[in-house]
């Protein structure tokens, strides 16, 4: 006979290894200015994604906007019967609606040009600093040469030198930043290419292209990221700066800034709501992402590591 | 070092003579001026008229080659609009621009240096960090927001200072300026403000900055340990060593308040050298937009090769980096 021994079922409980992703979360919502700022930026966005679904009216089309219910202060009723909690702008159209679709142009505008020199600047940076040698020198120089202009000042030459319309609006806002993004890749990539671990994969023999985009280029990310936000954020501004100016997107494409240089000429003439509310939209915008950033910042560098 | 600067030279020169390139044949490819200056009713014949006049009718390189030539003798091109020489209208409204970056830079400097040097004497206190909010509000802040924002307060609600325009303008030891009359001074006040947002915010971080590096310093401990009184300490040993490179950062960003006072100028109708660039661009007065980003250029270009000469005597290690490459 064989005692039977009731074996309890072994269950092997791995030690609790945090994989650097949760850590880095755990850190980020640990701010709670951060935590908000990016609640809002996501609220932002969902705002203007639906804003076909949860807006009264679609501004830009004209069977839906009345002349005769231009410039009515906050919540006045508009003439098809619902509240125009912001108001209405000259023309009469509702101005929480504008907003939305100027907010999803606005949007558009600022991250599609903060991917596309991310990528330029990156593809740049890691060549300079992989190559090295005379590609690099004349590559940094350019760079540097670039970064002494204010990026504002580019992008007004620029929008000077192609014209109004979304593309042209990116192309520059590109032109303006990609120089920030290589400096930044450039940097970073040249003090790990000192590390141990690129020295042991050219060991293995494996090639230049895979040492650079899949073992340099990941550790690069993290200074990226934080030049991207803060870089995305001003686009954002630097678009609606050029558009308020007249110079970047026309009447047909209404994002922020444009709204708010429609409300200017109401401004002095004590209509405050077509042009301040605009504004605070953008503001909120710029500023939350730039809270983001900010943390970010804080988070990812590897000095401030408890 | 003649070398060096030869190279650094050569290398301004391959910058302007670039830039000219992208500038002209960029500027020259948008829109038609032709249809903004002739009147509605013109015929085939007054419009080919024009195009001969404008000189719109030559292929593009041979525009471009005349531009440069006149360029070499000092001569941008006329404007479409005024009829007068590009250089001539931009110089006369040069001084109205300079003079609202000047004030702005003053204000940064006056305004900005105090309040850094308090939020880096008393980082904990709630005054200093609310100063420290204030400037990161005042990088994230869209200038031309800002300045509506003034208007509408200043201007609109309390009706203190007048919201657009220059003002009286007197003379004085030759110069004319704004900043002699009452009046003229109303106008410059926020504008000069609105302008000088952003710098206040750089002198604020960098005053404070230094001031916390350099109240850790074996010097200040020394001059304590003597006796000294904290304010003879901070007001002449600190700010000594501090002020050396605050002043030379914001000279440099001289040149960044001409470019940003385009936006500026445009909000409060100040008569400048931005407005006009806007005004061009939106008219299509090819010659003065040409002529004005070019100066810009040069403007630029010229700062960085003096600084970049500055540094080198200052300090020969930037001189044998720059021949090692």
């Amino acid at each position: 006979m064989t005692d039977v021994i009731a074996s309890e079922p072994v269950t092997l409980t791995p030690a609790k290894v945090e994989t650097p992703f949760q850590r880095f979360r755990a850190e980020f919502f640990e701010s709670r200015i951060a935590t908000f700022a990016l609640c809002l930026f996501g609220a932002i966005v969902l705002l203007a994604v639906f804003a076909p679904l949860i807006t009264p009216q679609n501004p830009y089309d004209l069977a839906q906007v009345s002349v005769m219910d231009g410039r009515l202060p906050p919540g006045s009723e508009a003439f098809d019967g619902y509240t125009m909690w912001l108001g209405s702008d000259g023309a009469g159209r509702d101005l929480y609606s504008a907003i939305l679709y100027g907010l999803r142009i606005s949007l558009t505008v600022g991250l599609a040009s903060g991917v596309i020199a991310l990528l330029i600047g990156m593809a740049i940076g890691l060549i300079a600093a992989y190559a090295g040698g005379r590609t690099e020198a004349i590559i940094m120089r350019v760079v540097d040469l670039q970064l002494s202009f204010p990026a504002s000042l580019v992008a007004l030459m620029m929008v000077a030198a192609l014209g109004k319309g979304v593309d042209k609006i990116i192309l520059a806002l590109v032109i303006a930043q990609w120089a920030y993004y290589a400096r930044t890749v450039r940097a970073t990539a040249l003090v790990e290419r000192g590390k141990e671990y690129v020295e042991a994969a050219q060991c293995l023999g494996i090639s230049r292209a895979r040492i650079v985009f899949r073992h340099i280029l990941p550790n690069c990310m993290a200074p990226l990221i934080v030049v991207g936000t803060v870089q995305t954020a001003s686009a954002i501004s630097l678009e609606a700066t050029l558009s308020f100016l007249g110079v970047g997107l026309p009447q047909t494409e209404p994002s922020i800034g444009v709204l708010i240089a429609n409300g200017f000429e109401y401004m002095l003439a004590g209509l405050y709501w077509i042009s301040v509310f605009p504004g605070l939209a953008l503001l909120l915008t710029v500023v939350s992402i730039n809270l983001v950033g900010d943390h970010l910042r804080d988070v990812l560098n590897p000095r401030m590591k408890k | 070092m003649t070398v060096f600067v030869i190279r650094r030279l050569l290398q301004a020169l391959l910058v302007v003579f670039l830039m000219s390139v992208i500038v002209f044949f960029g500027v020259n490819i948008v829109g038609d001026p032709v249809y903004m200056l002739v009147s509605p009713d013109a015929d085939q014949a007054d419009i080919a008229a024009t195009i001969e006049r404008l000189g719109l009718d030559r292929p593009i390189w041979e525009q471009y080659w005349l531009f440069l030539r006149g360029a070499a003798q000092g001569d941008l091109g006329n404007s479409f609009i005024f009829g007068e020489p590009a250089l001539q209208l931009i110089l006369h409204h040069m001084p109205a621009t300079m003079e609202l970056a000047f004030t702005a830079l003053m204000l940064a400097i006056v305004i900005g240096i105090p309040l850094g040097l308090y939020a880096g004497l008393y980082p904990d206190n709630p005054v200093s960090k609310g100063i420290m909010a204030g400037s990161i509000l005042g990088f994230s802040l869209p200038t031309f927001w800002v300045g509506l924002m003034l208007i509408m307060l200043f201007a609109v609600e309390l009706g203190w200072v007048p919201a657009t325009g220059r003002g009286d303008v007197a003379s004085f030891l030759g110069i004319e300026s704004s900043l002699f009359t009452l009046d003229g001074l109303s106008h410059i006040f926020l504008p000069a403000l609105n302008l000088a947002l952003l710098k206040i915010s750089l002198a604020i971080r960098l005053t404070r900055s230094g001031v916390r590096e350099a109240m850790g310093q074996d010097y200040v401990k020394y001059a304590r340990a003597k006796g000294l009184s904290t304010r003879r300490i901070v007001f002449v040993h600190v700010m000594k060593n501090i002020m050396i490179p605050v002043v030379t950062v914001m000279g440099l960003e001289f040149g960044s308040l001409i470019g940003f006072s385009v936006v500026t100028e445009t909000i409060f109708a100040w008569p400048g050298m931005g407005k006009l660039l806007i005004d061009a661009i939106l008219q299509l007065d090819r010659p003065v937009v040409v002529a004005y980003l070019m100066i810009i250029v040069l403007f630029f270009v010229l700062i960085n090769l003096i600084v970049d000469i500055l540094y080198s005597i200052l300090d020969p290690r930037v001189r044998l980096q720059d021949q090692g490459t």
